[in-house]
């Protein structure tokens, strides 16, 4: 993978986010996330295909076929293949993995994988039912008024019931505070402008608050609403070549797994995110490697919980000692484990269709030393980066090893 | 009748004006909510919207339609535990969709008088014209069997006048919104000596509801806030007409305005509060009051010459302010009317002037917006006042008269017998007016 690029991820939290506005629409987060890449390569004419990845503009932008979009990319790219692909919040992942597979199936040697979405064009009420379309409808009714918060939420309570809620709270305080430091570090993310100078304490005088939102999460255990693109090149060692970008620009695929569990069935084990766990091992196994070889990972963290239950499915805590590892400080960009280098979904922002490919575009930065001030000086002995994109509750997982070029 | 069965009738009068649609609003929503408990299934609700405007019954609806959706949007959590049984309504949408239609189903807009014959509680909101408003009630009570009880939202006019003058024995009380009352938390609730005690308790019931403040204040003239109010307008107006005698008046209005905003603390001055409810409301209100009061006379020349020019205030239907004392561009004052010139004075051409005269604030000043925020007011407003009262600034020195001023006011009202005690004025310009600190303390002393 090469030639990352993200838009700005927009909404509350940008000083230039005014609701009130006529913003962009989905075509121009397309469009210059596209453009962003091609400037990298110098030519789009060698682009083979283009793949997007988009959750739900059906509903928020009331537009699919996204394929036909990739025209407004660059002229060059009519005519040629282009097609979406859809997995809820793991739909830049499965754009990846898509581009991936027509570059294994030699069908094409450079492939543009995009992922998008432009959420803030319905109130937040109403994008809850639209972003619940990531679970099986026939829960919808019986499910919270957030939905997917509702979800996870109810994780949460299980997690503050078998380990202590102070003990769950002390971690996922730190995660939000890790997000919103590391966000700090990239112009592009939507809490970049964040200046609180006491981000624990404001997360201490939030308590949960069942009548208001959810009964077990807060506003800043979540993910953000967003607007934004990510682009990314995927090719084989010939495309690259075609390309004429060196290898050290580059990062090697080095493993992947795409891991779907029944969305009709409750999860196995509420404290558990047993899909990625399962992801995680298949991408870890076939890159050869174990989580100790990995120098940062980007995790879905739609909600702070799912931050600390990720940590858990990694096995980089045990079950139950995920809030104590984020406590101490290891996935903070100067801990042991590096998480979320500009932020993750609760403080770059979370465009769902775009995720996927926006982590991918953060660890190629980093393995590439093009993460601006979010650089971390990874270790020699460890070249690896990993990401976990998940669609729904634990749903569809897509998780990549990538190694330095 | 429970409490329920009397919100199954209910008439606004004036439901299209300020106030009444936003009592309509309120009361709808009320409405709505007690229909859809399991036990009123099959019950018929009723409120009738009366306003003798066809244009402004079909703005109304627009208007209701938009703060019921807003409404519904922020309820969403407990309208699904509402709608719980209903296997139709699965998203948000749905459910915020069909608890507008519950409520809107319940208004009917009217032009016409009679439907209010039916209703067992009738809220007033007609103009400030006790003539008009006892005539109404008269008519609406003699044909109506059900013996409704009036809820007024006069502001001034003493209640035991219309209940007498309309035959109303015991079943009217003074339940005093503020503006809008959708947002406003206040309300003043004023009875009578022979006020029946069930529909006093009622009031406090559907008040609570609301999740409203409830002040009492005793029928007398302008009860507690216009009785603050006025006092302090007529303060002011007369304050600008003292400073006048040595500048032109829009300079002196200048002046005044901004000592009683920013050396006091205020979220408007003076006369940027009197355009905003209006020169011709406060004038009729002052006009109202003005018969019941001793020793004073609540009335001002220079308002009745505004008036006399044209030049009113008050708000369009969008919620802008209109023109008045001041001149309004996108919510900045801009100029100064001058009554003699018959014109706007622009602010570039004498603020400076005037704001050098004034002197600067004490250095530990805290604008309202900050200042309204902090929980412990003493801790802010002594140190800061203390600091004002040892300046030589000339705004300093007239902020500490005129906040002196205010307070004989707010200790009057209780010495007079409106108000029950000082923390009661103080909670109406609290909450009412959103004043940061109430105005009896011991700021000025």
């Amino acid at each position: 993978m090469t030639a990352g690029y993200n838009t700005i991820s927009m909404g509350t939290g940008r000083k230039e986010f005014n609701p009130k506005k006529e913003r962009p629409g989905i075509e121009h987060y397309i469009s210059e996330a596209g453009k962003g890449v091609v400037k990298q390569i110098g030519d789009a004419a060698k682009i083979d295909e283009t793949v997007i990845g988009n959750f739900m503009a059906a509903r928020f932008n009331k537009q699919a076929h996204l394929g036909g979009f990739a025209a407004l990319v660059d002229d060059q790219l009519e005519n040629k293949p282009s097609l979406s692909v859809e997995g809820a919040c793991a739909s830049g992942g499965l754009s990846l993995i898509s581009a991936m597979r027509s570059v294994l199936s030699e069908s094409a040697d450079v492939v543009l994988s995009l992922g998008v979405e432009v959420q803030n064009t319905v109130k937040a009420i109403y994008g809850a039912d639209i972003l619940a379309g990531a679970g099986w409808f026939k829960n919808r009714k019986t499910g919270h008024a957030y939905f997917f918060p509702g979800q996870f939420s109810d994780r949460a309570g299980v997690y503050y019931e078998k380990y202590g809620y102070d003990y769950a709270r002390n971690g996922m305080k730190q995660w939000f505070v890790n997000a919103m430091e590391h966000a700090r570090l990239d112009p592009d993310a939507q809490e970049n402008h964040n200046t609180n100078p006491d981000l624990a304490g404001s997360y201490d005088k939030m308590k949960p608050n069942g009548k208001a939102f959810v009964e077990h999460l807060n506003v800043l255990d979540c993910s953000k609403v967003s607007d934004g693109a990510s682009g990314i090149i995927v090719a084989s060692e010939q495309g690259l070549q075609k390309l004429g970008i060196a290898k050290s620009q580059a990062v090697e695929i080095a493993g992947w797994a795409q891991v779907t569990r029944n969305i009709t069935k409750d999860p196995i084990d509420p404290v558990e995110l047993t899909t990625i766990k399962k992801a995680a091992e298949q991408a870890l196994a076939k890159a050869g490697i174990t989580i100790d070889q990995v120098a940062t990972v980007e995790t879905h963290d739609c909600f702070s919980i799912a931050g600390l239950l990720a940590v858990e499915a990694l096995g980089l805590a045990e079950k139950g000692k995920g809030a104590e590892y984020v406590a101490a400080g290891n996935t903070a960009r100067n801990g042991a484990m590096p998480m979320n280098t500009t932020g993750g979904l609760i403080g770059w922002g979370h465009p769902t269709g775009a995720t996927g490919v926006h982590q991918a575009v953060t660890i190629w930065q980093q393995l590439t030393g093009n993460a601006g001030q979010a650089q971390l000086n990874l270790p020699a002995d460890r070249p690896y980066g990993l990401t976990i994109n998940m669609g729904g509750d634990d749903v569809t997982v897509v998780a990549i090893v990538y190694k330095r070029g | 009748m429970t409490y329920d069965e009397r919100l199954q009738q209910v008439a606004v009068l004036g439901a299209a004006g300020k106030m009444g649609s936003g009592i309509l609003l309120l009361t709808a929503v009320e409405m709505a909510d007690i229909s859809l408990k399991p036990e009123n299934k099959g019950k018929t609700f009723v409120l009738n919207a009366i306003d003798l405007s066809d244009e402004g019954l079909a703005g109304l609806m627009d208007y209701l339609r938009a703060q019921v959706l807003k409404i519904a949007e922020k309820k969403t959590i407990q309208l699904r535990q509402l709608y719980a049984d209903r296997t139709d309504l699965i998203e948000n949408y749905d459910i915020i969709d069909q608890y507008v239609n519950d409520v809107l189903k319940l208004v009917r807009p009217t032009t016409a008088m009679e439907t209010a014959y039916h209703a067992n509680l009738v809220f007033e909101a007609v103009t400030e014209n006790k003539a008009l408003k006892v005539k109404i009630l008269k008519q609406i009570d003699e044909h109506n069997p059900n013996k409704p009880w009036v809820f007024t939202n006069t502001s001034s006019v003493p209640i035991h006048l219309i209940e007498s003058e309309a035959g109303l024995n015991g079943r009217v009380l003074g339940f005093h919104f503020y503006n809008p009352p959708a947002v406003q938390k206040l309300v003043e609730l004023i009875v009578t000596k022979s006020t029946d005690p069930q529909m006093n308790q009622f009031a406090l019931d559907y008040a609570k509801a609301l999740r409203k403040v409830v002040v009492p204040s005793n029928d007398i003239a302008g009860f507690i806030g216009n009785g603050h109010f006025m006092r302090d307008a007529i303060y002011g107006i007369n304050q600008a007409l003292e400073l006048a005698g040595d500048r032109p008046l829009p300079e002196a209005i200048y002046m005044v305005n901004k000592v009683s905003q920013d050396f006091l603390v205020r979220p408007m001055g003076i006369f940027q509060l009197i355009d905003y409810v209006g020169i011709d409301v406060v004038q009729f209100i002052m006009k109202v009051m003005n018969p019941h009061m001793q020793d004073e006379d609540l009335h001002s020349d220079l308002l009745d010459q505004m008036i006399a020019l044209s030049v009113k205030g008050g708000q369009m239907s969008s919620g802008a302010q209109k023109d008045g004392f001041l001149k309004y561009e996108k919510g900045f004052i801009t100029a100064v009317y001058d009554p003699t010139q018959k014109a706007y004075i622009s602010l570039e051409s004498f603020s400076g002037k005037c704001d050098q005269k004034l002197g600067e604030l004490p250095e530990n000043y805290k604008p309202w917006k900050a200042a309204v925020r902090i929980a412990d007011k003493d801790s802010h407003f002594i140190p800061y006042f203390e600091a004002m009262k040892l300046s030589d600034g000339f705004g300093a020195k007239l902020a500490v008269k005129y906040g002196k001023n205010s307070d004989a006011i707010g200790r009057k009202l209780v010495s007079d017998g409106v108000a029950n005690n000082h923390n009661d004025v103080n909670t109406v310009m609290l909450t009412g007016f959103f004043h940061a600190y109430g105005p009896v303390n011991n700021y000025f002393a």
